[in-house]
């Protein structure tokens, strides 16, 4: 809402600094988006009457114009706009003036001809395109035939006014309107305000019986009125009315239209005109829409109507949509007589559908939707019906053509100061209060410190005693409450067993030389469906915004291939992250899904780059697995827990990937990305993990107890053997341990080697086995049995040949 | 030539010997060569039987005095060659210090993340509870409870992704307080909570708007909560994430869950409220929103609206990281480029 001080003027007097004032409003009422004043920054922008127009001889389209500006001599200034003409009133920019966008304008030679400064179009000088006049859109504009040559046009255009552009909340609607505005700076500035009232003139010997028979829903608009104005001149409306709407943002269009635009802004009704001529039968019904019926509107689009569009129709059909547009066949037009000018209280909830429904959100519709003030409607139709008639030489009719009206009467809400006090935590006396209630123009009535307030239709939004405290509040000032914390009993705050789990995830891949990323949770379905680790249907946006954000992921790899991706293009190849966050998995026939916690790693390039003191360590499976293993076991997964070849993910290396198990439970999976997804995203090797972090969570954790260090000393026996390349070691492993007797502490792979030393379809692993008794010290004998005993059974299982 | 002669002699080529040598090994053997059984002190010793009885103590007592001297020079030269030795390594060992130590591999939580914690850990320490709620909401809980109702036109201030008419992404995180709330035994004491989070809104991507970004809303409900304590509690965060010189300021707004409503603004901490880019020449920068809980929003919760009042905020994650490290475009957040994640390594 763009409001005029000088307009406000008429209404109240605030004598202060626009910035001033605009500060004030934002402190105590609505946000302010802008203060500006059209003339800021412009220079030497001059009234010119165009003496003489003559072609110019080397352009078809430019012009040689002798401009009077004031001065002895005429300028000469070439100009191009297609409606240049001589004996007109124009905006000059003079040599060395400057325009809109800080542009100097010079004196300067246009094909061979002298060119002292330049003839304006109003967008040259700052207007929006929007409300410049439809006739002067492409061209330059013409001034009032009364502007004096010479003279600063600002002032004719209602340039130097200043302009506050409020961003007014939903619920003060009350703000939507100059007289709104007026009664809450009033308040602001404990002032009154002074509105001026139009007297309507009726003709006498002419009743509106004789003209309209209206039927409406009162469940569709609580109040319609419809007045007619006859014998209406259409014409342009006057310069201070044209100032006015274009200063409110606001193309001016002819008299009957403004004067509703005007009403508009000045009350918060919106208001539509009709040719009266062009309405069909007398009868105006207020109504809904029937499957099937069309309406063009007056932007001339056809509008396929549904049964929730509150329509007007007249003896024929639909001729306008309620509160947002109306039709293009009884819109008002040059040749328009008699007017029917309709103001009315529409159902908002209907008019907010229809308006999102056709994508037909104005200046009415929002007012509509937000609420307008019922105690004004019959005023805001007489003083429309009085300014049409007296722009347009016409006369009204006598009487209100009524469909239904509603009574406005105030809300009563009483709060008391106890409550009052001990919501803002203030010391309020009751005459601040009372005194609080009256600047905002409320009746109050005190009793037993209990005010009982009487709150005018204009402030529809306040209903209960806190919509009370929020007005003592604001007016009162934010500044002077106080500033203290909650006091009461104490409250421990402490994470949950979950936000501890995750947390202390986030913190070990950290300390394993991941960063942290956070990726897109929503994704297109087919990414969301890969890297699946359990079925699960998709869970889809039923309007999405676009065809990259469909689906929320059901895993995390995808999103942190995404980045890899977005790395790599951009020459950054060395990437280690990982993330924490849900997936949503959906089971079929439910709507919807279940949120699981997930972490995911990605790797690619070299973990580390050489230096000049260590080589380069290029990620690897091991490394990521490891990676793995560190966070499982540091989470309190350690016991039982088994990496599976896995070859069945589509989207992994078949021979380089793990299925991770804890006894039977999966877990995840870690592994290198398959060669045909890298080559999708245009990434190099990469390898990833993903862990059903939920799962761990949930998991009983060993609960460590202290293990007494042994005082005897341990033996160890380390033993290579080459065995057949698919003998695995996690097999080796599992018959050293079953095989070993009490004293084996520990066993550990310290080296596999294939090459030119073994057969082609062998390798060799080596293994160091720790030996230890807690209650003694163990005799190499005892050691010796134990560990021949092991050597034999890896013969015997795997054939092994001990090296 | 008498035994002290030779005594003499003897010593006075030890001595010579033991400073030349040069190594511990070296001097190790003159020791065992010298002062051994077989060496030439015990020798002459072992040759006072052919003394004179009266002489014997005379030449004795010198014999010692010079096995004495020459083991004390031994032990002095000893000593001399280490402090030569551990110097001459010293020496030899010196490195250039300037060159660049070994970078050490470690990742870092996400910048918004960081944010997050730094909120998390100030209200835990006013014991406050951090409550995590689901990403897909009802529109029940993320709406309706929220005082909200289908066609209010506040719900246009917030474009949603449906995924049915019933289900929808959450465009913010308070359905988390209106479960909690729900759930809350008031007979065991107030409720304190901030729930962080993922939210969503029907937006297209740019530099200022992103489809996802994060929130983290806290509630505070009992019996005498005053507004005077939002603010003290907003003051809070505003000094714990952008410095403790912060100003704030309450201005009048509008959310449909609290009454009254406030936009909170933070003093710039750019330029300390005199005015500069960051804070568009105003002094000031919008942070947050914030509120006394609207007493339908208790009362949909089935707390006494009479007896019961509480505060609520919701803040943005993102925005606060954006203002405080001057990141100007959103999707930066969400792109995780390294070298963009990486600026962020300042713990404390």
């Amino acid at each position: 809402m763009k409001i005029s001080t000088k307009w406000l003027s008429d209404y109240v007097n605030i004598d202060v600094e626009p910035q001033v004032l605009a500060e004030k409003i934002e402190r105590t009422a609505v946000e302010v988006d802008e203060v500006y004043r059209l003339e800021k920054g412009l220079k030497k922008i001059v009234v010119g009457e165009t003496l003489k127009v003559e072609k110019h001889p080397d352009s078809d389209h430019l012009r040689i114009c002798q401009v009077n500006v004031g001065e002895d001599e005429p300028l000469q200034i070439i100009c191009g706009a297609p409606n240049i003409a001589a004996h007109k009133k124009v905006i000059v920019a003079l040599p060395n003036s400057r325009i809109a966008g800080n542009v100097k304008i010079k004196r300067g030679k246009m094909r061979g001809e002298v060119s002292e400064g330049m003839i304006c179009a109003l967008q040259e000088i700052g207007f929006v395109e929007s409300v410049v006049p439809k006739k002067f859109v492409d061209g330059i504009y013409f001034l009032p035939e009364d502007a004096e040559p010479g003279a600063p046009v600002y002032s004719y255009l209602g340039m130097d006014e200043d302009i506050i552009d409020l961003d007014v909340t939903p619920n003060r609607a009350d703000m939507l309107s100059m007289r709104g505005t007026a009664y809450e700076l009033a308040a602001i500035y404990d002032k009154k305000v002074t509105l001026p009232r139009l007297e309507i003139k009726e003709s006498k010997n002419d009743n509106i019986e004789n003209y309209l028979e209206i039927a409406a829903d009162s469940k569709l608009a609580s109040t319609y009125l419809m007045r007619i104005i006859k014998n209406v001149t259409i014409g342009e409306s006057p310069m201070w009315l044209q100032k006015r709407l274009w200063n409110a943002g606001i193309r001016p269009l002819n008299n009957v239209v403004d004067v509703t635009n005007y009403i508009l802004m000045d009350y918060g009704q919106p208001m539509h005109s009709f040719d009266y001529g062009k309405i069909s039968e007398k009868k105006i019904i207020v109504r809904l829409a029937q499957p099937g019926e069309v309406l063009t509107t007056i932007d001339e689009k056809e509008r396929k109507l549904n049964s929730h569009d509150i329509v007007i129709a007249d003896g024929k059909g639909p001729i306008a949509l309620a509160g947002t547009m109306g039709g293009q066949a009884t819109g008002v037009d040059n040749g328009t007589t008699t007017v029917a000018l309709e103001a009315a209280v529409f159902n908002s909830s209907l008019v907010r559908k229809t308006a999102r429904r056709h994508n037909l959100h104005s200046e009415a519709s929002m007012r509509f939707e937000r609420g307008i003030n019922r105690a004004t409607v019959v005023e805001a139709l007489n003083t429309a019906a009085q300014l049409i008639a007296d722009l347009g030489n016409g006369e009204i009719v006598s009487g209100i053509a009524e469909g239904t009206k509603e009574e406005a009467v105030p809300v009563e809400v009483s709060v008391s100061l106890d409550k009052i006090n001990k919501v803002l935590g203030t010391s309020l006396a009751s005459t601040d209060v009372e005194d609080i209630f009256k600047r905002l123009g409320f009746g109050v009535d005190v009793s037993n410190a209990v005010f009982n307030v009487s709150v005018p239709p204009r402030r529809w939004d306040i209903s209960i005693a806190a919509d009370l405290i929020e007005e003592v509040a604001r007016i009162y000032g934010y500044d002077k409450l106080p500033a203290t914390l909650p006091k009461g009993e104490l409250t421990p705050g402490n994470y949950n067993h979950s936000q501890k789990m995750i947390r202390a995830a986030r913190q070990l891949l950290e300390a394993a030389g991941l960063t942290q990323a956070i990726s897109y949770g929503l994704t297109t379905a087919e990414k969301a469906g890969r890297f699946l680790m359990q079925p699960s249907e998709t869970t889809q946006l039923n309007f999405p915004m676009s065809s990259d954000r469909t689906t929320a992921r059901m895993n995390l790899v995808s999103g942190l291939l995404d980045d890899v991706a977005y790395n790599v293009a951009r020459k950054v190849d060395d990437v280690a992250l990982y993330e924490q966050g849900r997936v949503f998995y959906r089971k079929a026939g439910t709507v919807r899904p279940i949120e699981v916690e997930h972490i995911a790693g990605v790797m690619t390039g070299l973990f580390k780059t050489a230096t000049w003191h260590e080589p380069k360590v290029p990620v690897d499976f091991f490394l990521t697995k490891g990676i793995v293993e560190h966070m499982l076991h540091a989470l309190g997964i350690t016991e039982n827990i088994s990496y599976i070849q896995a070859d069945g993910h589509e989207e992994m290396h078949p021979g380089r990937t793990a299925d991770i198990y804890v006894d039977d439970e999966f877990l995840g999976f870690v592994g290198e990305i398959h060669p045909n997804l890298c080559k999708e995203y245009h990434i190099d090797r990469t390898y990833v993990f993903e862990l059903d972090l939920q799962k761990i969570i949930d998991m009983d954790k060993q609960v460590k107890s202290y293990i007494p260090v042994s005082k005897y000393p341990a033996i160890t026996r380390d033993v290579a053997m080459a065995v057949d390349k698919d003998v695995k070691n996690s097999d080796i492993i599992d018959c050293i341990e079953k095989n070993s007797g009490n004293n084996l502490a520990k066993v550990e792979l310290f080296d596999v080697y294939e090459g030119e030393h073994i057969a082609a379809n062998l390798r060799s692993l080596a293994y160091k086995l720790t030996y230890q008794n807690k209650e003694a010290t163990l005799l190499d004998e005892e050691v010796t049995k134990d560990f021949d005993k092991v050597i034999d059974k890896l013969k015997e299982e795997f054939n092994a040949k001990i090296r | 030539m008498g035994l002290k002669d030779k005594l003499t002699e003897l010593k006075r080529n030890a001595l010579e010997e033991i400073n030349d040598a040069k190594d511990l090994k070296k001097i190790n053997d003159i020791r065992v060569n010298l002062l051994g059984k077989k060496g030439p002190i015990t020798e002459v010793l072992r040759g006072m039987r052919d003394l004179p009885k009266e002489e014997r103590p005379n030449v004795g007592s010198f014999a010692n005095k010079v096995r004495d001297e020459l083991s004390n020079a031994i032990s002095e030269r000893k000593e001399r060659i280490e402090i030569i030795k551990t110097s001459k390594r010293l020496e030899e060992e010196k490195l250039d210090v300037t060159l660049p130590g070994v970078p050490v591999k470690i990742g870092q939580p996400h910048i918004i993340m960081q944010v997050i914690d730094q909120i998390e850990k100030l209200f835990l320490g006013m014991g406050y509870q951090v409550v995590d709620g689901p990403e897909v909401e009802e529109d029940h809980y993320n709406f309706e409870m929220m005082n909200l109702p289908k066609d209010h036109p506040a719900r246009d201030m917030q474009d949603t992704f449906y995924i049915t008419d019933k289900f929808l992404m959450r465009t913010q995180t308070s359905p988390v307080q209106a479960r909690t709330m729900e759930k809350h035994d008031f007979s065991k004491g107030s409720l304190k909570m901030i729930s962080p989070g993922k939210v969503y809104r029907r937006d297209t991507d740019d530099a200022t708007h992103s489809h996802q970004f994060h929130q983290i809303e806290g509630l505070v409900i009992d019996k005498s909560i005053t507004m005077a304590d939002l603010k003290g509690t907003l003051q809070l965060i505003a000094r714990t994430v952008f410095g403790k010189e912060r100003e704030i300021r309450l201005r009048p707004s509008y959310f449909p869950f609290t009454e009254p409503s406030v936009e909170v603004d933070v003093s710039c901490f750019k330029c300390g409220g005199d005015g500069c880019s960051v804070c568009k020449q105003t002094g000031w920068i919008e942070v947050l929103g914030a509120g006394m809980v609207h007493p339908n929003v208790l009362k949909m919760s089935g707390i006494d609206a009479d007896i019961y009042g509480g505060f609520a905020f919701g803040l943005g994650p993102d925005r606060f990281a954006m203002l405080k490290y001057g990141v100007d475009d959103i999707r930066e957040f969400y792109l995780n480029d390294m070298r963009f994640l990486k600026q962020f390594s300042q713990r404390g």
